[in-house]
């Protein structure tokens, strides 16, 4: 297959895995948003949405205040922040268009499907409800995926498109988790300054939404329940979300999913990808919770968001950026 | 003046023979339920992204190609004698092509002056003495025909380079049959969609010698091309690599692409890039959608070119008054498909004639395409015939004029319900280890009433067209 064939299937998988993770993260921040909190928290926790996407920057080069409408115009609609929604399925659909070809005619409908839709929410931009929209996005992004199980034939591009789904799937993963365990551990740290009369029921009970969201937005939340049976407390979300092999997607889940992937693919540069995939599920296989919550939370995850962007890095020099003349 | 010929009634309003059945088809269906079938059309072509680039429009924006739901319905009759005489064309003009690059016969014989092909931009010194496998330099070939009468067919150009519109050929055919099922069961209508299967045929046929399994590619500009839906079209159905420039490179005068298991060998290119833009190193310097050191291999014989480098020379519109002439030099033959007379403005009675008659004339540039630089004289202003008259005193060389043909109509579904629009067609000729057609081609639509331009760059629009089986 053609080095840049191969580059558009990942990418064009990349893009739709992260068009519905950002609706996944806007769609929880726009719910924990509802509930009565203070004001300052809920800034922070508009703002941290942009800085774990490092768009601090560009956001504020537009726009004057950090709230709920303009994070979502921005993370919804602006076509200067690439990682909007509007912009990653237009990435995606570009990708699709260009190796239209390599896909089934069913997956290529779908992206464009998913496209000229867009066209027509866009007109009806400001009179749209975000949730349904956030809703929408997950649900195309769901029939793309569902309809490249069911059509594609489970060749390099099927992996190369599987590899861009879940290393995309993996980073922001890790990435939801810090947010909100950075939120939650602000907001104990605002409560405490303040001694507000808050009493201690109305504390857990906000507690309990602010991980239920988080759950929610990774579609774990009745599995949650299912696998515990227990009251949502933040170490066992963390445990679920890193190290359950069965939760779709939880880091390890990603990881052991990639790691065949790569070996059906093999080339004379892929060796480098398997050695560090494979140092990465021995360091989560022969770790636990409570080790990474002596280590720290924000430290594991910044040294997994590390790990796995290298390896999209090797993956990229040995597959997508065109081998040297040989 | 006398009414053009339509293709589906006869002078007296009747229709003809092979039209009946349509005819009495048309007149139960509703412009309400031919509307809805329009509008289901549209949306399908939109769906599928069967869309199309119109340049000096906005950057990214897409159209689809307006179709038509009336056929163009060819007699088995009519399409024989079409399918000859296209064949024989073709034959002759890559018997011409060879012939400039090599032994300059026709020359040499005084049938066409040496500074016509010499000083022409389209000859390439290059490909001088360079053997193309079978000798064959159009592999693909797309002949603009019109009707002016019954039987009575006119070449209006030979498109030899990268003609396209092939994959809108087969595209009209799966909507007909999708809105219309019914109407197939009442006509015996040929085939098509086998296209693709004959092309990559002919394109494995033009391999170079030594090779025993030829890698086959389409070469594209990209996405941003007007006809990018038509190359990833062709390289999907035919199963090959669709590339681009930069997916290519060249060494030891072989072509390689570049895949995620390394380098792989590449032997014929149908390559639907110009031959300015084609190599870098030996024509556009600043090119980025050609290969380095392409020129090189194709001389070498280590990677076919479908079509050749320099075919330009032959569908240049101050070649085909010569075309005829060919005919007879080469084959032997009496040309079967007729010219359009033709007056070149490089001849000082012919330019004469020409400006005493512009209200009459269509006057195109030798060079042009896709109808852009032309005049149609009766149906121009004042203004506009004076304005083309100073471009025609600058560069008469660059100019030929034509009377303008009574194309043929067909009955179309415009807003005003059916009426009759101008029509040609654009059957395409493929020459490998033999010429293959398929029976059809692609009909383009004038859609403004009383419009002669049928170019889809200038909103015209497609049919499809039917060849029937005896």
């Amino acid at each position: 297959m053609l080095s840049r064939t191969a580059d558009c299937l990942y990418w064009m998988a990349r893009y739709t895995e992260r068009a519905e993770n950002t609706a996944r993260m806007l769609d929880v921040n726009h719910q924990t948003s509802l509930l009565p909190q203070p004001k300052d928290f809920l800034e922070q926790s508009w703002r941290k949405l942009l800085t774990i996407s490092n768009l601090e920057e560009v956001f504020m080069s537009q726009y004057d205040i950090v709230n709920r409408e303009n994070v979502l115009d921005f993370m919804i609609y602006e076509t200067g922040n690439p990682s909007s929604i509007v912009s990653c399925l237009f990435a995606a659909r570009e990708n699709a268009r260009v190796i239209r070809g390599k896909i089934t005619s069913e997956v290529w409908e779908t992206q464009n499907t998913t496209w000229l839709e867009l066209q027509r929410i866009l007109e009806a931009r400001n009179q749209s409800d975000p949730s349904r929209l956030l809703e929408w996005v997950k649900h195309r992004c769901h029939l793309f995926r569902g309809v490249m199980h069911g059509t594609m034939l489970k060749n390099e591009a099927f992996y190369f498109m599987s590899v861009g789904t879940l290393l995309e799937r993996a980073d922001n993963t890790a990435r939801i988790l810090e947010t909100k365990y950075e939120d939650q551990a602000s907001l104990k740290a605002l409560r405490a300054e303040n001694k507000t009369s808050d009493d201690e029921a109305g504390v857990d009970f906000f507690d309990f939404y602010h991980w239920a969201a988080l759950l929610r937005s990774v579609s774990a939340f009745e599995i949650y329940r299912q696998i515990y049976s227990d009251q949502v407390t933040p170490k066992q979300v963390a445990q679920l979300l890193i190290f359950n092999k069965q939760m779709p997607r939880s880091l390890v889940c990603c990881v052991n999913e990639l790691i065949p992937l790569i070996s059906e693919m093999k080339n004379q540069q892929s060796k480098e990808i398997e050695r560090l995939l494979g140092k990465l599920k021995a360091s989560l296989d022969y770790s636990d919770i409570d080790e990474v919550f002596s280590q720290g939370l924000e430290d594991f995850i910044e040294q997994f968001l590390e790990r796995i962007n290298h390896i999209a890095d090797e993956f990229s020099s040995a597959y997508l950026i065109p081998l040297a003349t040989a | 003046m006398k009414l053009p010929f339509d293709e589906m009634l006869d002078a007296t309003g009747k229709p003809r023979l092979h039209y009946q059945v349509f005819h009495d088809w048309l007149k139960q269906q509703s412009d309400t339920l031919m509307g809805l079938k329009r509008a289901e059309a549209d949306l399908i072509f939109r769906r599928v992204g069967i869309t199309f680039a119109v340049y000096g429009d906005d950057l990214g924006s897409e159209r689809t190609i307006p179709f038509d739901q009336v056929p163009r319905i060819f007699t088995a009759k009519e399409w024989e004698q079409l399918e000859t005489g296209l064949r024989q064309r073709v034959k002759a003009l890559n018997c011409f092509i060879y012939d400039v690059y090599h032994d300059e016969n026709i020359i040499k014989a005084g049938i066409i002056p040496a500074e016509q092909i010499f000083n022409n931009a389209q000859y390439r010194p290059e490909m001088r003495n360079v053997s193309v496998p079978r000798d064959i330099y159009a592999q693909i070939a797309g002949i603009d025909i019109v009707r002016a009468g019954e039987g009575e067919f006119y070449v209006l150009e030979d498109n030899l380079r990268v003609p396209s519109g092939v994959s809108y050929m087969v595209e009209d055919r799966k909507m007909m049959m999708r809105l219309f099922p019914d109407l197939f069961q009442k006509y015996r209508v040929a085939p098509v969609e086998h296209y693709p299967d004959l092309l990559l045929e002919c394109l494995k046929s033009v391999k170079p010698d030594d090779v025993k399994k030829p890698n086959v590619v389409v070469l594209t500009p990209g996405m941003y091309n007007s006809a990018y839906f038509e190359h990833s079209y062709l390289a999907q159905q035919m199963g090959v690599e669709l590339v681009e420039g930069k997916d290519l490179f060249v060494k030891n005068e072989q072509v390689f692409m570049r895949t995620t298991q390394g380098p792989e060998r590449v032997d014929v290119i149908y390559r639907r890039v110009d031959d300015d833009f084609l190599d870098p190193l030996a024509f556009r310097s600043n090119s980025t959608l050609g290969v380095a050191g392409l020129l090189s291999a194709h001389r070498a014989g280590n990677v076919t070119l479908a079509n050749a480098i320099g075919t330009g020379i032959a569908d240049d519109k101050s070649i085909y008054p010569y075309v005829p002439d060919m005919i007879g030099f080469y084959l032997g033959e009496k040309p079967i498909l007729n010219n359009v007379p033709t007056f070149q403005c490089r001849k000082p009675d012919d330019l004469a004639y020409t400006f005493a008659n512009l209200d009459k004339l269509v006057v195109k540039l030798t060079h042009g395409a896709g109808g852009y630089g032309m005049l149609v004289g009766p149906a121009s202003s004042k203004a506009e015939i004076e304005e083309f008259r100073g471009h025609l005193i600058a560069n008469p060389d660059k100019y030929i004029a034509q009377p303008t043909l009574a194309l043929s109509t067909c009955p179309t579904f415009v807003e005003s319900g059916i009426a009759p629009r101008h029509i040609d067609l654009r059957p395409f000729v493929l020459s490998g280890k033999t010429i293959k057609m398929v029976p059809g081609g692609l009909t383009r639509v004038a859609l403004q009433e009383g419009s002669l331009v049928v170019n889809s760059s200038q909103g015209g629009g497609t049919k499809d067209t039917w060849v029937l089986e005896e």
